[in-house]
């Protein structure tokens, strides 16, 4: 949840015209290069290691915590791109027609250019989520007890590899449902689209 | 009484490119004006000008009276009264036909949903689109998408419409529904810049119409004397080209 309204925040920053806007944009330029290009579990572990050690006292020192804040962190850099591209895929005269109707930018954006822009990258987002979802794996390295961190403990105890398996049928439990929800939403609206070509 | 639009030396570059340079050109209220003229002449660019789509490099322009070119101007006040309709329709295919309608009477003028539906409804059943206002625009043929886009400029009932080629985009056996349309527009007294290829409704529904050549207004008159005894070269070369081609 939090990773779909960051991102947008962020397509939306990045898609602002002018110099007026170009520290924003500059920001989100720079966040987004600099949480894609660093491997997740980096972030993961100058969080999840740094954070706690740095000994403020507000801060959460919980290893779950600073796991889904790194997930969090690099998953809005990738998803804003995915937004981003819908965004410039919406084409411009579609941005024209509703400000010929006296629209502002902001109401174009949310009525006319979001609602496209968020149809089309539907699909590519739930891909990304797969991809999160996979993830959650390298938060096992703080020592945040998650599944395959489970089954190593699993296996450890008991010499036994089954536990990975078992670890491993969770995850493709939970992605293989979302790849043919993925599925499923691509061909419906190609269904859709051919729909409008015969009528 | 002022004009209700004027151009006053228009000039508009799109980088090196001189589109168009220096377009003088007033319509009264209640006026039709065709613009014609080869493609790249500048009708389009002229009338996204009008429209502040396109912003200008020199010149003014006017609608009755106020200088919409002026610094400081809002642009969306200004649009909201100047209605244009494009080549490619460019309705919103994620929004029912009523919606499409509706979102500018609703969002750019604040009007009620009901009140923006009352109109929006009024207008799709005096244009023959009643039974099309829940449908999606990609389920509509070429020429009720264009009446719809039509109906979405004029539910914002606008002092003005501009008319960028709004029939090229269309099967032939389609144009005429639309031409339709803006016939009885012309006789319901809506002032409008049409900009189009169809010369035969140009003389049919004109009061005036104006030659662009190469960014400028080369001739303007009547359009019996434009079709029938143009004055300028250019303007007799481009005639010939049409009725050579059988467009005429």
């Amino acid at each position: 949840m939090f990773i779909l309204v960051f991102a947008l925040v962020l397509a939306v920053l990045r898609s602002l015209p002018g110099p007026v806007f170009f520290p924003l944009r500059a920001l989100a330029i720079v966040y987004a290069d600099f949480f894609r290009g660093v491997p997740t579990i980096l972030v993961i572990a100058l969080l999840g290691f740094g954070a706690p050690g740095l000994g403020v006292s507000w801060m959460p020192t919980s290893t779950t915590f600073w796991g889904i804040v790194s997930l969090v962190l690099v998953y809005t850099a990738y998803v804003s791109e995915v937004y981003r591209a819908g965004i410039e895929s919406v084409h411009p005269s579609q941005e024209a027609a509703a400000r010929s109707l006296g629209l502002g930018r902001g109401q174009t954006l949310r009525h006319v250019v979001l609602p496209q822009a968020v149809r089309r990258v539907i699909p590519p987002l739930l891909n990304d989520f797969i991809g999160l979802q996979k993830d959650t794996a390298l938060v096992g390295v703080l020592g945040a007890v998650e599944a395959f961190n489970q089954s190593q403990i699993d296996a450890a105890a008991s010499f036994n590899f089954t536990p990975y398996v078992a670890a491993a049928a969770l995850f493709v439990a939970i992605t293989i449902p979302l790849a043919r929800f993925t599925d499923w939403l691509l061909a419906r609206d190609r269904r859709r689209q051919q729909a409008g070509r015969l009528a | 009484m002022t004009a209700a639009l004027e151009i006053r030396d228009l000039h508009k570059s799109f980088g090196k490119l001189e589109v168009l340079q220096g377009i003088d050109l007033d319509v009264a209220e209640h006026e039709v004006v065709c613009l014609i003229g080869a493609s790249g002449s500048g009708k389009s660019t002229l009338l996204r000008c009008v429209n502040l789509l396109e912003p200008i490099d020199a010149g003014r322009i006017s609608v009755h009276g106020e200088e919409i070119t002026a610094r400081g101007v809002d642009v969306n006040r200004v649009r909201r009264r100047i209605g244009i309709v494009f080549q490619s329709f460019n309705l919103f295919p994620h929004m029912s036909v009523l919606r499409n309608v509706t979102l500018g009477p609703r969002k750019a003028l604040g009007l009620s949903a009901a009140d923006a539906e009352r109109r929006g409804a009024d207008l799709l059943d005096r244009f023959g689109l009643a039974e099309k206002r829940g449908e999606y625009p990609d389920r509509l043929s070429g020429g009720q998408q264009q009446r719809v886009a039509i109906v979405r400029a004029l539910a914002m009932q606008p002092d003005l419409l501009l008319l960028d080629e709004v029939t090229s985009a269309l099967d032939p056996e389609l144009v005429a529904e639309v031409l339709g349309v803006i016939r009885e527009l012309a006789t319901a007294g809506m002032t409008m810049v049409i900009a189009t290829h169809e010369m035969g409704f140009a003389r049919d529904v004109a009061h005036r119409v104006c030659f662009l050549d190469a960014g400028r207004i080369l001739e303007q008159g009547p359009p019996h004397e434009i079709f029938s005894a143009p004055r300028e070269e250019r303007t007799k070369q481009f005639l010939q080209r049409i009725v050579d081609a059988g467009r005429l």
